[in-house]
C-alpha cells in the first residue's frame, strides 16, 4: 500500500473481513486490527516518514484454529526498537507519543523486528488464536 | 469523527462519536480544544461514550490537550468511558492520570 493514513483504513478493512468470514471472536479481530493500525501508521509515519512514493508492504495469514500473522515491511531507513522508551515509567506518562509499540506488544502474542529486504523495518505479529466464533 | 461542542457553566462538553485515530480525529480534536482555550473556555469534558476506536496517536493528542490545558490553568475531565478504552488507558497507565466519570452531572460538578 502507498504511504497514506487513509490506507490503513483500507488494510484494517481487510483484517476486519478475513478474521469474519474465519469466525475469529469480534474481541480478537479488535485488539489485533488495534495492533495493526499501530503497525502501519508507525511504518507511514516514521519509516517512510510520510513520502507518498514509498510504500508499505502488508502480509497477512491466518490459520484458523491456530493464529494470525501479520507481516508489515516499510521503505525507510531502519529503527532499534529497544531505543524506544517504556510509556508506563511515570517520567514518560505525559509524552504525547511513544505508544504504539507498547500497545502492540499488549494485544499480540509475538512482536519482532528486523532489517527489511529493502533496507526498512519488518515488523513480525503474531496472534494466537484459541477460539472461534459459534457463528 | 464529529464533535458536538456545548457549554454548561465554565465547563465545555465535547461530545465525540467515531474514531480517534491518526491523520483525522485526533488533529480534529486537537483543533477543537485549540478553539476552546481561544475562546477562554479551559475547562474541557470529553465525553467519549460514542468513540469506537482510539489509537497511540489518539491517545497521545488526549494526552497533550491535558497537559496544554493543565499549562492555561484548565482541566480535562473524561466522561462515559467504553470498556476498551478503559482497557487502553489502563495498560499504559494513563487511567492514573485522567479524571473520569460516568455521570454528566458529577463530572461538571468537579469542576468547581
Amino acid at each position: 500500500m502507498l504511504s497514506s493514513y487513509e490506507n490503513i483504513e483500507l488494510a484494517e478493512h481487510v483484517l476486519a473481513e478475513m478474521c469474519s468470514s474465519n469466525r475469529v471472536e469480534d474481541e480478537v479481530t479488535y485488539w489485533v486490527g488495534m495492533a495493526l493500525r499501530e503497525a502501519l501508521a508507525n511504518a507511514v509515519k516514521h519509516g517512510n516518514k510520510l513520502n507518498p512514493d514509498k510504500r508499505v508492504f502488508v502480509h497477512m495469514v491466518l490459520d484458523p484454529g491456530a493464529e494470525l500473522r501479520i507481516e508489515v515491511e516499510d521503505e525507510g531507513e531502519g529503527f532499534d526498537p529497544e531505543r524506544v522508551a517504556d510509556p508506563t515509567v511515570p517520567d514518560n506518562l505525559l509524552r504525547s507519543n511513544g505508544r504504539g509499540i507498547y500497545y502492540m506488544r499488549q494485544f499480540m502474542d509475538e512482536v519482532s523486528f528486523r532489517s527489511g529486504e529493502r533496507g526498512g523495518t519488518r515488523l513480525e505479529l503474531v496472534k494466537k488464536l484459541n477460539g472461534r466464533r459459534t457463528q | 469523527m464529529k464533535i458536538k461542542v456545548r457549554d454548561t457553566g465554565s465547563v465545555r462538553i465535547m461530545d465525540i462519536e467515531g474514531k480517534i485515530t491518526i491523520g483525522s480525529g485526533d488533529v480534529e480534536l486537537r483543533k477543537q480544544v485549540e478553539d476552546s482555550i481561544g475562546a477562554g473556555r479551559v475547562n474541557l469534558l470529553l465525553n467519549l461514550g460514542g468513540v469506537s476506536h482510539i489509537d497511540s496517536s489518539g491517545i497521545g493528542e488526549m494526552v497533550g490537550c491535558f497537559t496544554t490545558l493543565a499549562r492555561k490553568g484548565g482541566k480535562m475531565k473524561l466522561l462515559n468511558l467504553t470498556q476498551k478504552i478503559n482497557d487502553i488507558l489502563q495498560v499504559t497507565q494513563l487511567i492514573t492520570v485522567f479524571d473520569v466519570f460516568d455521570n454528566e452531572a458529577e463530572a461538571v460538578a468537579s469542576f468547581k
